[in-house]
């Protein structure tokens, strides 16, 4: 069971269907069972009930969860597979000891992989959709798997299967989220 | 946190995917206006053409004022008029945020995310990446009653110009994706709709007098002339 973790700033709100839903479309198509909850219906234990959690992104517009990033402190101790997107990527890198600093992009653009990982294959370069008005640094328990220290696209964990990607793997990059599922 | 409704206009083509994009964004927002791009190039990169001349009863139907400004349509010039279409009606209606149709166009949802950014204003894609079958279902059980008011692409026949979406065609639309590797839901410009109806709609648009053309797998349902009649 994966928990798909709804950022947005509130819960059912419109920008859902943009950021969760399609998600759940490519968890549904590959068969897998999930649940979606909004981060604010979150209890700190509660992500231990699942096999793995993706937190999913948020409009340009949308900073509500930096005012409540208490509610995520349970990633610092989380051991099983937990993949952050975009706005998830920020949280993770935050709840580690990262900076949000302004990173602006929107649309298409090439992704450099330099870290060969499970999650997004050998290093080569790949096109992604980017909508983004931040990043994260680096924190120390990390290392960079796409892009370069001033412009982080994807960083993991470097003992548990913990990862962020900058941009948006449910465009044009599914296979991300198959392969995520899959660890 | 409690976010209150927020004022919202909804880049409006009377296509299927903006007024059901609409319907979506009343359901916890007030949409304070739809803003209509006529553009003058019937080829437009960005907008919808088909019937645009007709929009004024949707709107009318959907008791939701309407903003409509001109383009000569041209690539990217087209995009500066959207520019200030939005921010006329930032300034005019008070919008906060705009909403479009968009589904898997990256070009037309990067463009206007960009203007957004440019004018503070949120930016909602209510149908980014749905499935397009299921979507087409979802707009018959929801109540909405749309045209096909252009086709574009082979293998539509002339069978499809000025009909109504139906289960039998979307399990045609079905058979031709898996073959024809075209969109459903006719974002990649294989067809057109005009929206006749509506769950939220106070009446329904009556097509009083249409004509069809079709040359070439190119079709246009052109509707001359309509009213509204009571539900």
């Amino acid at each position: 069971m994966i928990l798909l973790i709804d950022l947005c700033y509130e819960k059912e709100s419109l920008s859902r269907y943009e950021f969760v839903d399609p998600i759940v479309n490519v968890v549904k198509r590959a068969d897998l069972s999930y649940e979606a909850v909004h981060f604010t219906e979150l209890d700190g234990n509660e992500a231990e009930r699942y096999d793995k959690v993706i937190l999913c992104g948020t409009a340009l517009k949308d900073n509500a969860y930096a005012e409540q990033m208490e509610l995520f402190s349970w990633i610092e101790a989380f051991e099983k597979p937990l993949l952050g997107i975009c706005t998830g990527m920020q949280v993770v890198g935050s709840v580690f000891g990262g900076d949000i600093v302004p990173r602006s992009a929107i649309g298409l653009d090439q992704i450099n992989i330099v870290e060969e990982t499970p999650l997004l294959g050998d290093c080569r370069e790949i096109e992604g959709y980017h909508l983004h008005k931040y990043g994260i640094t680096l924190p120390e328990s990390f290392s960079i798997v796409a892009g370069t220290s001033d412009w982080i696209e994807a960083f993991k964990h470097s003992e548990r299967p913990i990862y962020g990607i900058l941009f948006h793997p449910e465009v044009r990059n599914r296979w991300i989220i198959e392969r995520f599922a899959e660890l | 946190m409690i976010i209150p409704a927020m004022k919202l206009g909804v880049l409006f083509s009377g296509g299927k995917d903006s007024v059901f994009a609409c319907y979506r964004a009343m359901e916890k927002n007030e949409v304070v206006c739809l803003v209509t791009i006529v553009s003058e190039n019937v080829d437009s990169y960005m907008f919808h053409t088909p019937n645009i001349g007709r929009v004024d009863f949707l709107a009318e139907a959907m008791e939701i004022p309407l903003l409509t400004w001109p383009t000569k349509g041209e690539e990217e010039r087209e995009l500066e008029d959207l520019h200030d279409a939005i921010a006329f009606a930032k300034k005019k209606y008070g919008i906060e945020g705009i909403v479009t149709g968009a589904i898997e166009s990256v070009y037309q949802a990067t463009r206007v995310q960009r203007i957004c950014q440019n004018l503070d204003l949120w930016c909602f894609n209510p149908l980014w990446q749905i499935n397009q079958t299921d979507y087409l279902r979802l707009l018959i059980s929801e109540g909405f009653k749309t045209i096909i008011s252009g086709v574009f692409a082979y293998p539509l026949d002339e069978s499809w110009v000025g009909a109504e979406i139906t289960e039998e065609r979307i399990q045609e639309l079905e058979r031709l994706q898996g073959r024809y590797q075209i969109n459903p839901s006719g974002e990649g410009g294989e067809l057109e709709t005009f929206v006749v109806d509506g769950p939220f709609f106070t009446k329904k648009i009556e097509i009083v007098k249409a004509h069809k053309t079709y040359e070439n797998y190119r079709g246009h349902f052109v509707i001359e002339n309509v009213r509204l009649v009571d539900k």
